[in-house]
């Protein structure tokens, strides 16, 4: 019997429907129009982005919704070297991603065709893995693979690239969601004796805190991580990625460590006897100066990544696996110890050393963080928050109370401006249930300002909060403070009238100068219909505080601002 | 202090990039680097000679089993092993010094593969002491050109380094 034969493009959409892809975020162009073709038979949702760099994050913004791979298309030479900083971006996060670029026909590959750019080569560093397809039998089983690497172990983007030509070839199809690859054996279960050590250290701690971060998200920990803080009553420090693990208004929690962390949770990283180290990596912006990072503790470290144990800090007990896993072990036998004296030691930090207070205008102003905290009160508890990058991000990550896992997106580890808009778009498909709220600057609004249209077009209920102090305001910050105020192009001149701005692309636009007008502008927004952009006109030159100082003990702390 | 890491690698288009650009892109220096095939078809062999701390080799080593590609990474300086290279020196030759020569490349259990009126090459295999003392000897000759492989390396013993363990 003849077997039937399948066109490389139908493969690739039957089996993002095998694997379970609803959406995919993309653009198309001359390489892809066979895929294109093929799409335009399909029941699957095609999202049409203004620029490739934002299909990328929208569909980041929705792998961190729904923990599941986002799926991107765009075609060969500029479309795919515009998705770099995005699957950067994904890379240096952990989020899963599997993106098909379109490459110029096999004949014309290595000659500088129209077109042609070696993404494979491009996106070495930064993708998990990547593949330039040879021909269409090759095309189930790498498609499987990557959605098997993108979506287990520590995960991360897989790109897939794939000449036009074969796109068009015929080949026998068998898909099969399940794969084996030699090279790539996660560990998910801890080693049974470092879990017993673990155990005992929090056993005989008398000054043990938990620092979290995004593997505590990606792997589902939620519930593990309050059992234990709870059953141990052990406070918990949360890096910007870990935000929402653990609800952001519970006694236990001290907040985000490290250079605009809390007070509190610098204090108690440096005096702790024992940190229980979950999903984390130990990033610059958390420990400071390395010396004198937590020089007090035993370190127990669990990560699904054994390249991240050891890197930047000498673990005492090292558990390679998956971290919901490991907990789960770890209380089955759990021991409380006895953290009485501690929490009263804690509790006397957070109350000499609150988080500043009220931060009131002057009549005629408003402060960026009250406009963040009145977001955090009348946004409630179903809704999504993504920032972009700078000084509202840390605003947002100090001031908006996160309750739940998945419901806080933003740009950790890359830092890229331009993320948390397209970011949102992808969070309201992902989450039409849920309020979605951007929250951006001047700056980072201009970035990817174009998705707009994708926003307005698809017709999304996203309310874009724009802290708009003219500047950008995290550089102006630091020459502020480490380059004596010489202020070298951090005004941002020329800004456009964002009200009007929002009008032209047919989405709302509204302006608030001050706090009445803040609360109001919020409360309008949150009931209307489809994109609302609100332009929060900020005193310009407000700092974020407190501050580490780069390569400073993160005990030596810049208390700065308004203490009111 | 050096170490010799023999890394079983999928022969899969692009692998040498992959293991190449991590050393470039994490700040690894590779001292040399020999590939070629194994026992298993499909599955290539890389012997690589890095310069580091433990921790860095530990780093080394963790970095590169991330590698889909790559199957298996043994750090082969941690246990006895037979460690090779093998080195071609192109040398002046003149009639008058050549029996100088022979008798250099006989002690170090050497091989002329090569004559021709004014030069000759050499073929010596060893380790790297063994390399840098005929160099120092043939030096006053005058050498001409010098092309090694790079270290390859086994276990001693029956024990080998494999895809499945």
């Amino acid at each position: 019997m003849k077997k039937k034969m399948t066109k490389g493009s139908a493969m690739i959409l039957s089996a993002l429907q095998k694997e379970g892809v609803d959406t995919i975020f993309g653009y198309p162009g001359g390489a892809v129009l066979p895929l294109y073709d093929s799409l335009y038979d399909s029941p699957l949702r095609h999202v049409l982005v203004r620029h490739e760099q934002a299909a990328v994050h929208a569909a980041d913004g929705y792998a961190r919704v729904t923990g599941k791979p986002g799926v991107v298309f765009a075609t060969s030479g500029p479309g795919a070297t515009n998705l770099v900083t995005g699957i950067a971006n994904a890379y240096m996060d952990s989020v899963p991603l599997v993106l098909i670029t379109g490459q110029v026909p096999s004949s014309f590959i290595g000659t500088d065709a129209f077109q042609e750019a070696d993404i494979t080569g491009i996106t070495l560093p930064v993708t998990k893995h990547n593949y330039l397809v040879k021909n269409a039998k090759q095309l189930p089983s790498i498609l499987s693979e990557a959605f098997y690497l993108a979506s287990t172990g520590r995960r991360g983007p897989v790109l897939i690239d794939v000449p036009k030509d074969v796109f068009d070839q015929e080949a026998h199809f068998e898909y099969s969601v399940e794969c084996e690859i030699p090279g790539y054996n996660p560990t998910y279960n801890g080693h049974a004796g470092q879990i017993s050590r673990a155990i005992k250290a929090i056993r005989d701690a008398n000054k043990p805190v938990i620092f979290g971060g995004g593997g505590l998200i990606r792997s589902g920990a939620s519930d593990a991580l309050k059992e234990l803080a709870e059953k141990a009553r052990i406070p918990v420090i949360l890096s910007l990625m870990g935000l929402g693990a653990y609800p952001g208004d519970r006694d236990l929690f001290l907040g985000m460590p490290g250079m605009h962390g809390s007070i509190t949770a610098n204090y108690a990283l440096s005096e702790a006897d024992l940190i229980v180290a979950t999903g984390v990596r130990f990033d610059d912006r958390v420990t400071g100066k390395l010396d004198s990072f937590a020089n007090n503790a035993r370190i127990v470290h669990i990560d699904i990544d054994p390249a991240e144990i050891g890197k930047n800090v000498k673990i005492d007990v090292p558990i390679v696996g998956d971290v919901k896993t490991v907990l789960e072990a770890i209380l089955k036998k759990l021991h409380p110890g006895d953290t009485t004296g501690w929490l009263e030691q804690i509790e006397n930090w957070q109350q000499q050393n609150p988080m500043p207070g009220a931060f009131k205008g002057t009549g005629s102003t408003v402060k960026p963080q009250y406009v963040i905290r009145e977001l955090s009160r009348l946004c409630g508890d179903n809704s999504v928050v993504a920032t972009d990058v700078g000084q509202h991000q840390m605003w947002t990550a100090q001031h908006f109370i996160i309750r739940e896992p998945q419901t806080f997106i933003t740009s950790g580890g890359l830092g890229t401006m331009g993320y948390g808009f397209p970011a949102s778009i992808g969070a309201k498909i992902a989450a039409p249930g849920k309020r979605v709220v951007c929250i951006t600057g001047d700056g980072s609004f201009q970035m990817n300002i174009q998705e707009l249209a994708t926003a307005v077009n698809n017709r999304l209920d996203i309310t874009i909060a724009i802290i708009n102090n003219s500047y950008l305001g995290m550089v102006r910050q630091w020459q502020d403070i480490f380059y004596d105020k010489r202020y070298a192009h951090p005004l941002l001149e020329g800004n456009p009238d964002f009200v009007r701005l929002a009008e032209a692309f047919g989405a709302k636009g509204m302006r608030a100068r001050n706090e009445q007008e803040a609360t109001e502008a919020i409360e309008q927004a949150i009931g209307e219909k489809g994109p609302v952009v609100i332009d929060f006109v900020v005193e310009p030159e407000e700092n974020v505080y407190p501050m580490v100082a780069p390569n400073r003990p993160i005990n030596d702390i810049i208390i700065g601002g308004d203490r009111s | 202090m050096k170490h010799v890491l023999a890394v079983l690698v999928e022969d899969k288009p692009g692998v040498l990039t992959r293991v190449a650009g991590l050393f470039s892109r994490r700040g690894f220096n590779i001292d040399n680097i020999a590939v070629g095939e194994t026992v298993s078809p499909g599955i290539s062999r890389m012997t690589i000679t890095v310069e580091g701390s433990e921790t860095i080799v530990e780093q080394v080593v963790k970095q590169l089993h991330k590698l889909v590609n790559v199957i298996k990474v043994s750090n082969l300086s941690d246990e006895p092993s037979v460690m090779r290279e093998l080195m071609l020196i192109k040398v002046n030759a003149e009639v008058g010094s050549r029996s100088d020569i022979q008798q250099i490349v006989e002690t170090f259990r050497g091989k002329v593969v090569d004559v021709s009126p004014d030069s000759m090459i050499i073929e010596v295999t060893g380790n790297e002491d063994k390399m840098e003392a005929i160099k120092l000897l043939l030096q006053h000759h005058g050498i001409k050109e010098i092309v090694r492989t790079g270290k390859v390396a086994l276990l001693r013993g029956s024990r080998i380094t494999r895809e499945h363990q």
